[in-house]
């Protein structure tokens, strides 16, 4: 695997400064911002989707919004309130190496587990006639378009774009530390925020299911 | 969190900037809100007048980002473009979807226009905003 240097102050705050000098011995590996590989798996997911919503079957659409609904609910939690502070401990040797290797993942899995989960589930509801106005529990079902509505604006206006330019910047041969301090800065604040918001839903959600 | 969280380190020395993302994120809301209230009535008759105004303020303000990112000198459309299509057509496969639900029930006349043009202002604002956050720090 390829390798390129970056400046030691990479993702630290204290006493960084601008990468303007050469290469200070640090290794960051080579990396796709969108991971090719994962690709043909997030189309095959999609082509279930779609097949699933034009059957319009129970199971199918119970098992892709619960599968896409879990992954979204867990990956927020877990980047919120356990990998986000571990990250902002960890050396930055390793921090640039966790950075590197799992945010790309995060491009494909979020929107592609956001996506499944929102269709699925409104096909879902509409099936089984919770999206009805007349279900006893709307007042719950509107709850969960709030809270989906503000994750989605948190998510798609910071999280997603800071996302995308600290991998960009870290895929540049010389990283602006005050950059990346910025967005990562970002990323967590944000993660911590949908976490919270993730919670609501398992409230709203084991609500809906339990009647 | 005081580890979780770099304290504040050197300053970035960038060009002042519109505030492109907290407009972005202002017609996102406006579009989201419009999309809850419509959800929150289909598959019923749904009174469109509140919709259309939220979609035409997300539209003003989206218009107004635009306007606004392409009066600043000097900034770095290529690298904006180039990250920007990427996204677009993401994001177009998104809206995509959401459409095909509503279709799929039989959403039609009024509201399913309003769905459609609010989801053309997702589908181009969140490029915006990622090509934006990421030309905004590019140097060449």
């Amino acid at each position: 695997m390829a390798q390129a240097a970056v400046s030691p102050g990479l993702l630290v705050g204290e006493g960084s400064a601008p990468a303007a000098g050469p290469p200070a011995g640090l290794e960051r590996p080579n990396f796709e911002i969108v991971p090719r590989r994962g690709l043909p798996i997030v189309a095959v997911i999609l082509v279930a989707l779609i097949v699933a919503v034009a059957a319009n079957k129970l199971w199918p659409l119970m098992f892709l919004h619960v599968v896409g609904g879990a992954s979204w609910t867990i990956i927020d939690l877990f980047l919120g309130f356990v990998l986000g502070p571990i990250l902002g401990s960890l050396p930055v040797p390793a921090r640039i190496a966790l950075t590197t290797r799992l945010m790309p993942k995060m491009v494909l899995i979020m929107p592609t587990a956001v996506i499944v989960t929102l269709t699925a589930g409104w096909q879902l509801g509409t099936h089984l006639g919770f999206v009805l106005d007349t279900f006893y529990l709307h007042g719950w079902v509107l709850a969960s378009y709030i809270v989906v509505g503000v994750m989605a604006v948190i998510a798609l206006g910071l999280l997603e774009p800071a996302n995308i330019a600290v991998l960009t910047e870290l895929k540049k041969p010389q990283p602006r530390p005050e950059v990346i301090e910025r967005l990562m800065k970002r990323f967590i604040y944000t993660s911590g925020a949908t976490g919270l918001m993730q919670i609501a839903t398992l409230v709203i959600m084991t609500k809906l299911a339990s009647g | 969190m005081s580890e979780g969280i770099p304290a504040e380190g050197a300053r970035l020395d960038e060009p002042r900037l519109p505030p492109v993302t907290q407009l972005g994120m202002a017609s996102l809301a406006l579009i989201v809100a419009g999309g809850i209230y419509l959800s929150a009535h289909l598959p019923e008759h749904v009174p469109l007048t509140p919709a259309i105004v939220l979609l035409g303020a997300s539209v003003l303000l989206f218009a107004g980002n635009v306007l606004a990112l392409s009066r600043v000198q000097g900034f770095a459309w290529g690298r904006f473009f180039e990250v920007a299509r990427w996204a677009l057509l993401a994001y177009a496969l998104i809206a995509g979807m959401i459409e095909y639900v509503f279709v799929r029930n039989h959403t039609s006349g009024g509201p399913l226009v309003v769905l459609t043009l609010s989801l053309v202002v997702f589908a181009v604002h969140v490029p915006l905003l990622i090509g934006f956050t990421v030309a905004r720090y590019y140097e060449t």
